[in-house]
């Protein structure tokens, strides 16, 4: 009886999750399948074959996929250092992590552009050792490179957490077993951190893949993704019908890489970060 | 001790890559120059004409107004929401949890759109649309942060309150809530770190008239920052670092606290022998 | 007597400024079913863990084999842990669990699978090993981790309370198959818990410890008849242990009362423990004993009843298979052979220790 009354409580979400999560998802596949006129059709999905459309989801992916790769690279070894360090509190690195965002998100992607350019900290560094000035930004790498920045938070966060999850005796018996630092990184502690490592490669990969604003004042204009051609249909070109199509293309491919993603994730501990 | 000395390299090497252009923006916040690449002295007079600039100031009111209702209405509608998704049967969980993480693992910009759309079919864009849009995407975090304490806690201290007499409203003041206290502090605290950072959905819900702080920034980027934004910015910066700080320590203290009564707890079950 | 496998000697541990172990000696020998026995906080896991290789010693060494190990990574001794929470590995099947100690010696696949089929069915769980860690009882968990640990053949086993997360029919049950296990691998196990019962059903020897300090080594029958001390004696069982004076050579005072007793040397006028066992007290008629008093409670235990009967300011403790009633009026007597005399404690710990009970 209490259990019944308490499950209304979720009420008012479930009224938000159907009108504000669901119907907006409704409206974007209603643009996505018709025309102006109001009409079927499949043309806005059929128009990534676009060649313009198709290169610009193919740098997407080439650079989500670099980006999801150096974080994960970045993260792990990160996350083991981290969990060997006694914190009194665990959301003290969590803290560590979260800051940076009160730092408006734009005005750090701005001092990275100050800081990479020509004639920037990096480059002068760079000069003052020898290597001379390398032409960083503007490029594919500036653009990954804003990413990595953006998003490593969301790779450390679930490794952390799952890492930080382990029990102390599961490590302590594979050592009484014979196994040495290396044997347990490899049998013990990465296969029981794989449901962080996924949900890690989710919370990166997608925003990478989708996004526009760091391509825009990272890639000077130059890196075309799918996230600015979509932005561009709406807020320029004005064709809300093929930006739909476009988007609910890019939605495919989200879901895509999740369900591949789940196959590797048997405790289905999917999305569980914080 | 070679191994250490690595790790520390290693962490210092991240944290300056975290933290990096965050050092560039406070010192560009006391720089006498307007130009972003010399140093013309120190001044705190961008600090003073911040508070004065009528735009800067719009957004920023705009900014914070959007952010402590997003805050407070997610917390509020997310809490509730948390406590009945744990009184569910495991199908019915699942269903809601599959629809609470459609904001969180879907792209911005289709989120964005999705909800532009909708919007533009009932109504004009603006401030309203704007919060809906930044409730939406922040109850999930404060879902996700609540339903492990409730899970922690479990049922059976709420229902032995009601077995002793309790009405549910007390039942709940006197027990539920301060074993979920901390999730939904830290779920407060994570929508209002959202809410602040976010642009891409501010962008597509927000219409002609209203900016926020990142959207005003992404319109004056390409005429150039007025060095006022990186003053406000430091101080709001300056301010959570303190406020988050203050809450590590107390928290740290409580901690402590608890430690010590465990270890004295830990004496008294030796005095039997 | 077979020989001596491990030597403790010296060790010292203390973690910042709480001294776990002080200059602890301790040998075991080659097939011994050994005890660390003492109540939390004792010492007892720290020195299975320095055994273990988990904890170095601040000083001292571990002698095994005649060989010094005391800076030996774990994964490098000829011993094999139980661990207390089972810790089995959770993303692996029970094949695999058991497995894992015989892949990274590199075993081959058919001696590694008969290893898997003889150790199960050594613990009973013949045919288990598809299943997932997560579709077993806390029992069954158990023996796996004994299993996963004893196909490596160590020479050694360690077990660190490995039944304390058991019910009792479980463990009583788990007891007579260790003691099985250990006849049949004729292996020396060293097993650590706070279960006095535990100890005293299965051990060739037990070490009874407090607070670092090793109280007592002895069989299970030396401890339990022949505490050397209060401690010892109030932790092996329910115990009355009362104040008293040595009057002279086999006569002692207790409680306003000189009886007689069997212990001789301790002196003229001395102050002692005097130690005697509930299912020792006879209940007499009033004028028979040499005490009389009032009986307080009557509680029945299945065995026996359990009694307390307040006589001259002390409440005695007595096991009786006969039913008395509350407030009944009876007399106490002791046999002079089961009234054991024991020295005060004389240095500081064991006084803490002292006042504590």
């Amino acid at each position: 009886m209490y259990r019944l009354k308490r499950q209304f409580l979720a009420g008012p979400y479930l009224l938000w999750v159907a009108g504000f999560i669901l119907l907006p998802l409704a409206f974007i596949l209603y643009y996505a399948f018709t025309t102006d006129g109001g009409g079927f059709t499949l043309s806005q999905i059929t128009a990534i074959a676009d060649p313009v459309h198709v290169k610009s989801l193919l740098l997407s992916l080439k650079l989500g996929f670099f980006c999801t790769v150096v974080c994960l690279l970045l993260a792990y070894p990160l996350c083991l250092i981290l969990s060997r360090f006694h914190f009194r509190h665990q959301s003290f690195v969590v803290f560590l992590f979260i800051l940076p965002m009160w730092m408006n998100f734009m005005l750090r992607i701005l001092a990275w552009r100050l800081l990479l350019s020509n004639s920037g900290l990096i480059n002068s560094l760079f000069e003052l050792v020898g290597i001379g000035r390398v032409k960083m930004l503007n490029t594919q790498l500036s653009v990954v490179f804003g990413m990595v920045y953006d998003f490593l938070p969301f790779m450390v966060l679930p490794i952390y957490n799952s890492m930080a999850r382990i029990n102390k005796d599961v490590v302590e018996a594979a050592k009484d077993l014979g196994a040495n630092s290396l044997t347990v990184l490899v049998k013990i502690v990465i296969p029981l951190t794989l449901s962080g490592i996924i949900s890690g490669i989710i919370m990166v990969f997608v925003p990478a893949l989708t996004s526009f604003v760091i391509s825009d004042l990272l890639g000077g204009g130059k890196v075309l993704l799918i996230g600015n051609v979509i932005e561009q249909e709406f807020m320029q070109g004005m064709n809300w019908h093929l930006g739909s199509g476009l988007s609910v293309v890019l939605m495919v491919f989200v879901i895509a890489s999740m369900a591949l993603l789940n196959i590797f994730d048997k405790d289905g501990g999917g999305a569980a970060v914080w | 001790m070679v191994k250490k000395a690595v790790q520390r390299v290693y962490l210092a090497v991240i944290f300056l890559f975290l933290y990096l252009p965050i050092l560039v923006l406070i010192v560009l916040s006391f720089n006498n120059s307007k130009s972003r690449v010399i140093w013309g002295g120190f001044t705190l007079k961008w600090y003073a004409s911040c508070f004065t600039d009528e735009t800067i100031m719009s957004a920023f009111t705009t900014t914070l107004k959007i952010t402590v209702a997003a805050a407070v209405l997610s917390t509020l509608i997310g809490t509730l929401a948390a406590i009945g998704i744990h009184a569910m049967k495991k199908r019915n969980k699942a269903i809601m949890l599959g629809a609470t993480n459609i904001p969180l693992l879907n792209a911005d910009i289709v989120t964005g759109i999705s909800m532009m759309l909708l919007f533009v079919r009932f109504t004009n864009l603006g401030f309203v649309t704007v919060l809906i849009a930044h409730i939406t995407f922040n109850i999930p975090y404060v879902i996700l942060n609540v339903l492990p304490k409730l899970s922690e806690a479990g049922r059976s201290t709420y229902e032995a309150a009601l077995d002793l007499g309790a009405s549910p409203l007390y039942a709940f003041y006197k027990i539920t809530w301060p074993e979920i206290r901390s999730g939904v502090f830290s779920g407060f605290l994570m929508a209002v770190t959202m809410s602040l950072d976010d642009f891409s959905i501010t962008f597509f819900t927000k219409g002609a008239g209203v900016n926020t702080l990142s959207t005003m920034l992404y319109t004056e980027l390409r005429k150039g920052i007025r060095p006022e934004l990186y003053a406000l910015s430091t101080i709001l910066f300056l301010l959570a670092f303190c406020l988050l700080l203050v809450m590590n320590v107390h928290s740290d203290r409580t901690a402590v606290a608890a430690k010590r009564q465990d270890a004295h707890r830990h004496t008294e079950m030796r005095k039997p022998c | 007597m077979s020989k001596k496998l491990i030597n403790f000697v010296n060790i010292t541990k203390a973690f910042g400024d709480n001294v776990v172990l002080d200059d602890l000696n301790l040998y075991i020998r080659e097939n011994e079913f050994i005890t660390l026995l003492g109540p939390s906080g004792c010492g007892k896991t720290t020195t299975l863990r320095i055994l273990g290789g988990f904890e170095t010693p601040d000083r001292g060494q571990v002698i095994f084999d005649g060989k010094d190990i005391t800076a030996l990574p774990p994964n490098e001794r000829n011993l094999n842990t139980v661990f207390q929470k089972y810790a089995l590995f959770p993303h692996m099947s029970i094949a695999e669990n058991i497995a894992f100690g015989l892949k990274i010696k590199k075993k081959s696949k058919e001696y590694i699978d008969d290893k898997i089929r003889y150790a199960l069915k050594l613990v009973n769980l013949d045919g288990f090993e598809r299943r997932s860690v997560d579709s077993l009882s806390g029992g069954q968990q158990q023996r796996i981790a004994i299993a996963r640990a004893i196909v490596n053949e160590p020479k050694v086993l360690l077990l660190d309370e490995p039944l304390g997360a058991l019910d009792l029919k479980l463990r009583q049950d788990m007891q007579y198959e260790l003691i099985r296990l250990k006849n049949e691998l004729g292996i020396t196990f060293v097993y650590v818990t706070h279960d006095q019962e535990e100890a005293l059903t299965m051990s060739d020897t037990i070490v009874v410890m407090n607070q670092g300090y090793i109280q007592q080594i002895g069989t299970p029958e030396m401890i339990y008849n022949e505490p050397v001390n209060a401690f010892v004696a109030d932790f092996i069982g329910d115990s009355n242990i009362i104040d008293g004076v040595m009057v002279k050579d086999r006569v002692v005072s207790i409680l306003g009362t000189k009886i007689p007793c069997v212990d001789e040397g301790f002196g003229c006028n001395r102050p002692v423990d005097v130690v005697i066992r509930p299912e020792d007290v006879e209940i007499v008629k009033p004028e028979d004993g040499f005490m009389e008093g009032d009986i307080t409670s009557v509680i029945f235990k299945g065995v026996h009843y359990e009694i307390e009967i307040l006589a001259n300011g002390f409440e005695w403790l007595v096991h009786t298979t006969q039913l008395y009633t509350v407030g009944a009026h009876v007399g106490i007597y002791v046999i002079p052979f089961n009234i054991q005399i024991m020295n005060k404690p004389e240095s500081e710990d064991e006084e803490a220790v002292e006042t504590d009970l």
